[in-house]
């Protein structure tokens, strides 16, 4: 607890004394003082989060998720697969009684928790992992995104079992509700502890990846049509719309946004897909640079070890399988069984990775943006060694905008306008697991939510003026952390969803659970 | 025999109310049922915030509905001497009338044509020509 209050005093000590210097210093050397700052600031835990396993060159972290969905994969004997009609039918209410009708359905905790996830991850995070990683880091994308269905399936059943229902009719549910009351029941020790360690690190990762990163990308997208302004502008206007909608309650943004987002999701794989047809001639070719670069690496920095990590990460990052986030979005829908939930959450890493994700690096390998020796046949790196060379040197939404803008030129725009909503939506959402983490922490009250509210808009303000490296650094440690407690602690937990899920299966087959519609 | 009597909340729904009335008082035997349907969609988009509050808003907008819609109704009902009694539910107006219609094995279903203006006419403006298309029971409109 003292490290979150040290942290949060750090941050506004470093905000007081950064604002004013605005109206005195040049913008751009304000936006590299806020830039080194944040790395000084945050380098330790990048550090020790992205360590490398002794003796090889890759990330425990990395690892740590890609056991423990291959562990609740196998636990629960690919129930991804097994239950993936269900899951279907669930959500087009097959199941739903007619006499709940009117509370949340098991759609709009799917919408709401995709909203959440998809996003920068699916545009930026994907130009990110190929353009380090290579074409072949979108097979161990997908890999990482089918086997993560397992780890999400997993927390939001828990999420529902053990939310809290609270008597004027409002719930709160989360992994630190079902680490603390699951460790109970268990009569395991250190609930509690676990609990509020993982609070301390979703507030850490709404900061960063559910805050930061959408800022700083957002800026991007948009400096990526005006041309080069202080990110610092951005971020005073986004933490300024952010604020009227979670501290003025501002609803009419936030309903805006969330109807439109669904919209943009579907025209960005519509823009995918027209970009594939009309290379269709390319798909197989691209499909097999994804195959041979994700077991050779075609010359990337890091090899085939780097594209399996940068797949993997990128992976995690854009669903969050395993990360406890969804676990939070999904408590709310109204239903008798936790576990269809569960059933309806794996449908998740499906739509982002598998399908959003794949569309997005498809898109970037088929645009040729990424610079091709045509004598090896192999990747040409960028002069530092650290990713491939591109043809306009763009990196991040830079590289997708610049791939979609190949096929169709007017794109970008609708790209930034989309990345710009996707930030704002993810923004929301985040504020809203941020929101639960600390009230968990400090409990409910208005005087508490309004500091927590107050300092996720501060951030995003630095987010938008740091450059991509640090920022996109600590999103990925924060939100890691997350799932170094989370999956910790799933291990324990998943004797119960396994009991429910067993169960269920019974009675499912025993026509014991019934469908209402047909 | 089995009435279905669906409300809007709007002046038109008396007629049907009345409507209602004296058919049932001509026949031997009759049960009135008078429902309401909120409209709502279960895909539709929510924040989490929503969702979190969802139980929450619905209860308040059964008892809204119960309060100033169903209850007046079937005590006018029940002090003219007939049986009757009430269902609020959320959904699609006329998918969600005709399924109360049929699940109760009612005879016939009772409605007001859309009455001019705003709310009421969005909500049943095209929910009774639907319901009169689709209804699994025949359907009465009382203008």
């Amino acid at each position: 607890m003292t490290f979150i209050i040290r942290f949060f005093l750090t941050a506004a000590a470093f905000l007081a004394a950064a604002l004013p210097a605005a109206a005195q210093e040049a913008a751009m050397s304000l936006d590299e003082k806020v830039n080194a700052a944040f790395a000084g600031a945050t380098g330790w835990f990048v550090n020790f989060i992205f360590m490398s396993i002794p003796g090889t060159n890759f990330p425990w972290i990395v690892m740590w998720l890609v056991i423990g969905a291959s562990v609740f994969t196998l636990y629960f004997v690919f129930v991804q697969f097994r239950f993936f009609g269900h899951a279907i039918a669930l959500v087009k209410g097959d199941y739903s009684d007619p006499n709940d009708a009117g509370e949340v359905s098991h759609f709009q905790a799917l919408a709401t928790a995709l909203s959440g996830t998809v996003g920068l991850g699916n545009i930026a995070g994907v130009a990110v992992a190929v353009g380090i990683g290579g074409p072949g880091a979108t097979f161990w994308m997908i890999l990482a995104g089918l086997l993560g269905m397992a780890s999400k399936f997993t927390e939001c059943t828990l999420g529902v079992k053990y939310r809290n229902e609270y008597p004027d009719g409002t719930v709160s549910g989360g992994p630190m509700y079902y680490i603390q009351k699951g460790f109970n029941e268990l009569g395991l020790p250190g609930g509690k502890i676990l609990a509020v360690l993982f609070s301390i690190f979703c507030i850490l990762g709404a900061f960063g990846g559910g805050n930061m990163f959408q800022a700083n990308q957002a800026h991007a997208a948009i400096t990526g049509i005006t041309g080069e302004y202080p990110g610092l502008i951005t971020g005073v206007i986004f933490a300024a719309v952010v604020f009227a909608v979670i501290v003025g309650g501002v609803k009419s943004i936030a309903r805006v946004t969330e109807k439109i987002v669904p919209f943009m999701g579907i025209l960005y794989v519509g823009a995918a897909l027209i970009v594939l047809l009309v290379n269709f001639n390319l798909i197989g070719w691209a499909f097999g640079q994804i195959f041979a670069g994700a077991f050779t690496g075609l010359g990337v920095a890091g090899g085939m070890v780097g594209a399996l990590i940068q797949g993997f990460k990128r992976a995690a990052f854009s669903n969050e399988a395993g990360v406890g986030s969804a676990a939070i979005a999904h408590s709310a829908v109204k239903t008798k069984e936790p576990i269809t939930e569960g059933f309806v959450s794996l449908l998740e890493p499906l739509i982002d990775t598998v399908v959003i994700c794949t569309m997005t690096a498809l898109v970037i390998t088929i645009s040729g943006q990424l610079i091709i020796d045509p004598a090896t046949g192999n990747y040409v790196l960028n002069e530092a060694g650290s990713a491939i060379a591109t043809v306009g040197d763009t990196s991040g939404v830079g590289l997708t905008a610049a791939a979609f803008g190949s096929a169709i030129s007017w794109f970008p725009y609708v790209l930034a306008l989309a990345v710009v909503l996707f930030a704002f939506s993810t923004m929301i959402s985040w504020s809203y697991y941020g929101l639960k983490a600390w009230t968990y922490l400090f409990g409910e009250g208005k005087t508490t939510e309004l500091v927590f509210k107050v300092i996720f808009c501060l951030f995003i303000v630095i987010g938008a003026a740091a450059s991509l490296g640090p920022v996109i650094d600590f999103s990925d440690a924060a939100i890691f952390a997350m799932a170094v407690v989370n999956i910790f602690c799933l291990y324990f937990l998943m004797s119960v969803v396994r009991k429910e899920l067993n169960s269920y299966a019974a009675r499912l087959k025993s026509g014991e659970i019934k469908r209402f519609h047909h | 025999m089995k009435l279905v009597i669906g409300l809007d909340g709007q002046s038109s729904g008396e007629k049907a109310l009345e409507f209602a009335k004296s058919l049932a008082a001509s026949m031997e035997t009759c049960e009135l049922v008078v429902v309401y349907v909120i409209e709502w969609s279960p895909f539709s988009f929510q924040t989490a915030e929503e969702n979190a509050q969802r139980h929450k808003r619905r209860e308040e907008e059964i008892s809204i509905a119960m309060e100033r819609v169903v209850n007046p109704a079937v005590a006018s009902l029940t002090d003219a001497g007939l049986s009757a009694r009430a269902i609020v539910r959320h959904g699609d107006v006329a998918d969600t009338i005709d399924d109360i219609a049929h699940s109760e094995g009612a005879g016939q279903i009772i409605v007001a044509r859309s009455s001019a203006g705003g709310f009421s006419k969005r909500i049943f403006g095209s929910s009774t020509a639907n319901l009169v298309m689709n209804a699994r029971v025949p359907v009465t409109v009382v203008s």
